[in-house]
């Protein structure tokens, strides 16, 4: 699914809001979840003019969740672990993007190159 | 372009969201809401989130923006009807919305505001903290 | 040469049975207040044609062609149940096992051929032992369950959120708070607030045995989500030693409102509400 326009985010959300629900996901985790891909899409949005998202079902032994993989070709980040900590922005933002989207899912992975783009992949389980 | 509407009812503003927002959408109330004070010289700005099911860090942003404007042409914001689900996300993003007043529903939510417009208006100071009936 | 085995297996059925179930009846584990023999005689039965029906001279190699699979299907069934009823995983072992002696002896009989009696045996011992395997993987699997749902039950009856007065609900939390019971109990208590439209909560900690910087930080997360709400958060039930470890923690709690019990919890709650307890009139005959 591709966002590139601010209003793209709120068919993204409701699509996996629909795929948490088909799958039995409690209200508090699909709420965690999809906050915490909000978080993501607006980086994506306002470093990177935008960018591609793939959602999956995935499941490990007998817990089933939901993985999305974020895919820029933006600027990238040129030191995550300033960009992971609390309250630290480029932007005029709060700075708890990152940080605060890993507080919100189960796993949580970034990969970036500068000049390349960055790839965030993040995995709520149903119970977790 | 879509646009959220505030009612005005006495000294206070009423603001009820009933749709998803987004970042354009979200940003418009608040420059509206600010003018709106200004206009109207309103005591009190009552937010209804009820219907809002996803609050993330940049409209938790906004909202504790329109607080603070708010405060500064002395008008005092409460926020009513969280849903539980946006409560929990909220505090694990790390956003406590501090200097945001809350209320469980609009009936309380006007109460507190209320009171609090009181309090403004005849020094008094009561011994409860307003959200109660 | 003709696999001797697979005929002789088959023509005896009869007696691999009945020689199984003596070595089971003889075993002292026999577990006759769990299960009576008739109950298990039939298990027994339908695990030997099972097995001796579906076996062949391409599959007696390969336990897990699917030609098995009825035979994987029962020992399934079998040892789930046994899970759920109480059998120990030996027990269990046992029954699977004893099939193995009772074929090994009938083999035994029959052959007279020591090389031939040799390799048989090695063929069923290698069938029967992935049997076992595969039923001890299902019995642990059977157990699994057992404590998944023991454990969801306990999350659930530990969590209780109690409505003590019009406005004001109480938490009691007994055990560990970790962060998925944190979880449970915010959504618990959040969900109760919206529902009663209560404006005070108090958690009351008197069961939780230590309180680290971690079970705080979860405590005052939950707090400042009863806040976001709208409600205020109390926390009663905080011991001496409670309080020690707080402070040399280094833990800051200042933003909450604790009580050393419930009861003046409860009279806090009362005074931000308003009310006022007062005693009846003792001799209602005196006032006026």
């Amino acid at each position: 699914m591709t966002v590139v326009r601010e209003i793209d985010v709120i068919p993204f959300r409701n699509r996996i809001k629909e795929t948490a629900a088909k799958m039995g996901m409690g209200l508090v985790n699909q709420t965690k979840l999809i906050t915490a891909a909000s978080e993501l899409a607006r980086n994506m949005l306002k470093y990177a003019k935008g960018g591609k998202v793939l959602i999956e079902v995935i499941s490990k032994g007998r817990e089933n969740g939901i993985r999305l993989v974020f895919k820029d070709e933006g600027p990238g980040i040129p030191d995550i672990a300033l960009a992971m900590k609390d309250g630290y922005s480029t932007g005029k933002s709060l700075g708890l993007g990152l940080p605060g989207t890993r507080r919100l899912v189960s796993e949580f992975n970034i990969e970036t190159e500068i000049g390349k783009g960055t790839t965030v992949t993040i995995i709520k389980w149903k119970n977790g | 372009m879509e646009k959220i509407p505030i009612l005005k009812m006495g000294k206070l503003l009423l603001v009820t969201i009933q749709v998803d927002l987004y970042d354009r959408l979200a940003e418009a109330l608040e420059a509206d809401l600010v003018q709106m004070i200004n206009k109207t010289g309103a005591q009190g700005v009552l937010i209804d989130i009820s219907a809002v099911s996803i609050i993330d860090s940049f409209m938790g942003r906004i909202i504790g923006n329109i607080a603070t404007m708010s405060k500064i042409l002395d008008a005092e914001t409460v926020v009513v009807g969280m849903q539980p689900a946006v409560a929990i996300t909220l505090i694990e993003l790390g956003l406590p919305l501090t200097g945001v007043y809350s209320a469980l529903n609009v009936e309380k939510g006007m109460s507190l505001l209320q009171g609090k417009i009181n309090l403004k208006e005849t020094g008094f100071i009561p011994e409860d903290d307003g959200d109660t009936e | 040469m003709k696999n001797e085995t697979i005929k002789i297996l088959q023509k005896q059925k009869k007696k691999i049975l009945d020689m199984w179930m003596n070595f089971q009846l003889t075993d002292e584990t026999l577990r006759e207040d769990l299960m009576n023999n008739d109950e298990l005689r039939m298990q027994s039965e339908d695990l030997v044609t099972a097995l001796v029906d579906n076996l062949k001279d391409e599959n007696i190699d390969t336990p897990d062609s699917p030609d098995f699979d009825s035979v994987t299907d029962i020992l399934n069934g079998i040892s789930i149940s046994r899970a759920k009823q109480g059998y120990t995983s030996r027990e269990t072992g046992i029954f699977v096992f004893s099939l193995k002696q009772a074929l090994l002896v009938l083999l035994q009989q029959e052959i007279r051929d020591p090389q031939v009696l040799y390799d048989q045996s090695l063929k069923v011992n290698k069938l029967i032992d992935f049997f076992g395997v595969a039923t001890f993987e299902t019995f642990i699997k059977g157990r699994e369950e057992v404590i998944l749902r023991q454990t969801d039950e306990i999350t659930e009856i530990s969590t209780p959120v109690i409505q003590i007065w019009d406005g004001i609900l109480a938490l009691p939390i007994i055990g560990t708070l970790d962060s998925a019971r944190t979880q449970v109990v915010m959504e618990n208590l959040l969900q109760k607030i919206v529902e009663t439209g209560s404006s005070i909560a108090i958690l009351d900690i008197s069961g939780v045995p230590a309180v680290d910087s971690l079970v705080a930080q979860h405590l005052i997360k939950t707090v400042s989500a009863t806040r976001l709400m709208g409600a205020e958060c109390i926390i009663s039930g905080i011991r001496p030693e409670i309080a020690q470890t707080v402070v040399h923690l280094g833990i800051d709690l200042s933003g909450v409102i604790t009580k050393a019990s419930l009861a003046s919890a409860l009279k806090t709650a009362f005074g931000i509400l308003q009310l006022q307890v007062t005693r009846k009139q003792k001799n209602p005959l005196i006032v006026e």
